[in-house]
C-alpha cells in the first residue's frame, strides 16, 4: 500500500468510533428510559456515520478492493486498533455513560484539531463531526454531574465507574508510529498536547459532579497495537455475526 | 471543495423542489439545503448533496429520491455526497422553518439559545401547539438524530425541537 500510516492512523481514529458506536446500540431497547435509550442509540447513530466516512476513505487509500464494509466487519481482533476505554462493557448506566464522558471530552479536543488537518478530506470529515460530538459530551458530562450530585446510590455507582475506567483514560494520549508520522506532516493530531486539557477538563465536570478525581497513576494500555482485553473478542462475535455467517450478504 | 454558496440550475429547480425529506415529508430537501449543486454535464445531472448530520439514514434514501424524480422529468443524473461545507440548521429556508413548526416541529434557535435551552437553563421554545413557551426538555436526542424532545407544560403536548447545527 502507498500509504500505509495514513491508512493506519484512519483506522485508529475509525475503530473508536466503531467500537464505541456497537456498545451505545447494545442499549437499543435496553436503555434505563425511553428517553435515554434513545439518546444513546442516536449517539451510536452518529458514531457509525462518522465510521462510514472514515472507512469510505481508508477504502480509496488501500486500493485494493477493500470495501468500507470489509474494513469494519472482516478485520480479526488484533486488527482492531481502538483504545481499550470504548471496549469496556456497558456493566451499568453509570458505566456506559462515565465511558462517553471519558471518551467524549477526548474525542471532542481531538475533532477539534483534526480539523486544521492538511489533509483536506479528514479536516472535513472532522468539521462535520465536532458539531455531532459536541452534543454528545454535553449529554454525557450532564448525566455524570446528575448521577454524581444524585442520591448516595447514584453517587457511589458513577464514583465505582469513574474509578475503574480512569486505568484506561492515559492510552488516549499515545502516540502510535503512524501517528508521529501523521503529525510530522501535519496531518495527524498531536495527542500527548491534549492530555494536561483533558485532565482538567475532566476534573472540573468530576468536581462539579461531587465526584472524586482519581489519583491513580497506573494505566492499562495496548489497544492502539491491537492488545486488547477480552470484552472486544465478545463485542466482535455481535458485530461480525451476519458477515461470518452469511459471507457478502448485504441489507 | 465547494463553497458555502448553492450552484443548482434554475431548470432543475422545480423538479428538486418535489423531492421531499423521507423523514420530514412535509419539507422539501431544498428547503432542508441538503443540495448544494445541481448542474447538467452532457446530458447527465451531477448532483451534491450533504449529509445533515454523519449517521442520517435518509441520505440514501433522499439520493434515490432525486435520481427517480430527475428521471421521470428525462434527466439521468449522478449522486455525490459531500461533507465539505458541512450542513448547518441555517441553511434551513424560511419556508423550511415554517414547513417545520405548521408539522409540529419547533425550528431551531441560534447555537446560544440553543446550549441554553438543551441545557434546560431557559423556557423558550415555542410549543409548536398553543405556542406558549412555557416548555421543558424531555430528552436532548429525540426521534431523529437531528431533534430533541420537549414538553409544553401549558397544553402538555409533547413536540419535537430541531436542533441548531452549526
Amino acid at each position: 500500500m502507498k500509504n500505509e500510516n495514513l491508512y493506519n492512523y484512519i483506522l485508529g481514529i475509525a475503530d473508536n468510533s466503531l467500537i464505541l458506536g456497537q456498545r451505545m446500540g447494545e442499549l437499543c431497547g435496553h436503555g434505563p428510559s425511553l428517553e435515554t435509550d434513545i439518546a444513546c442509540t442516536n449517539i451510536s447513530l452518529d458514531l457509525f456515520g462518522q465510521v462510514r466516512s472514515y472507512f469510505q476513505y481508508a477504502s480509496k487509500i488501500a486500493g485494493d478492493g477493500r470495501s468500507e464494509d470489509d474494513i469494519a466487519m472482516l478485520r480479526k481482533e488484533r486488527e482492531y486498533k481502538n483504545v481499550l476505554l470504548v471496549e469496556q462493557p456497558n456493566t451499568d448506566f453509570a458505566y456506559t455513560l462515565g465511558r462517553q464522558f471519558l471518551f467524549d471530552v477526548y474525542h471532542l479536543a481531538f475533532l477539534k484539531e483534526l480539523q486544521k488537518s492538511t489533509d483536506l478530506t479528514l479536516s472535513a470529515i472532522a468539521n462535520k463531526c465536532v458539531k455531532e460530538v459536541s452534543y454528545h459530551e454535553r449529554f454525557s458530562s450532564d448525566w455524570v454531574k446528575r448521577l454524581g450530585d444524585g442520591t448516595e446510590e447514584s453517587k457511589q455507582k458513577m464514583q465505582d465507574a469513574i474509578n475503574d475506567l480512569w486505568a484506561y483514560t492515559d492510552e488516549l494520549f499515545h502516540q502510535t508510529d503512524a501517528d508521529k508520522v501523521m503529525v510530522i506532516e501535519g496531518i495527524g493530531v498531536d495527542v500527548t498536547k491534549l492530555k494536561d486539557s483533558y485532565y482538567k477538563e475532566v476534573s472540573q465536570v468530576l468536581e462539579e459532579a461531587t465526584l472524586q478525581v482519581p489519583e491513580s497513576k497506573y494505566f492499562q494500555k495496548g489497544g492502539k497495537q491491537g492488545i486488547h482485553t477480552e470484552h472486544l473478542g465478545y463485542l466482535l462475535n455481535d458485530l461480525q455475526y451476519m458477515q461470518r455467517t452469511y459471507p457478502n450478504m448485504e441489507w | 471543495m465547494t463553497s458555502t454558496e448553492q450552484n443548482i440550475e434554475e431548470r432543475l429547480l422545480s423538479i428538486l423542489e418535489q423531492v421531499s425529506d423521507p423523514e420530514i415529508p412535509v419539507l422539501s430537501i431544498m428547503d432542508m439545503g441538503v443540495v448544494r449543486s445541481a448542474i447538467v454535464e452532457n446530458n447527465i445531472v451531477k448532483v451534491q448533496i450533504t449529509p445533515t448530520y454523519s449517521g442520517c439514514p435518509a441520505m440514501d434514501v433522499i439520493g434515490d429520491d432525486i435520481k427517480k424524480a430527475l428521471k421521470d422529468a428525462g434527466y439521468e443524473s449522478e449522486i455525490e455526497l459531500i461533507l465539505h461545507p458541512a450542513w448547518t440548521t441555517d441553511w434551513i429556508t424560511p419556508r423550511g422553518r415554517k414547513a417545520l413548526e405548521d408539522y409540529g416541529i419547533a425550528a431551531p434557535l441560534d447555537a446560544e439559545a440553543d446550549k441554553d435551552v438543551l441545557l434546560n437553563n431557559k423556557r423558550i421554545v415555542k410549543c409548536t401547539n398553543c405556542g406558549s413557551q412555557n416548555t421543558r426538555l424531555v430528552s436532548q436526542f429525540g426521534s431523529t438524530a437531528c431533534k430533541a424532545q420537549f414538553q409544553c407544560d401549558e397544553c402538555q403536548e409533547p413536540f419535537d425541537y430541531f436542533k441548531c447545527l452549526k
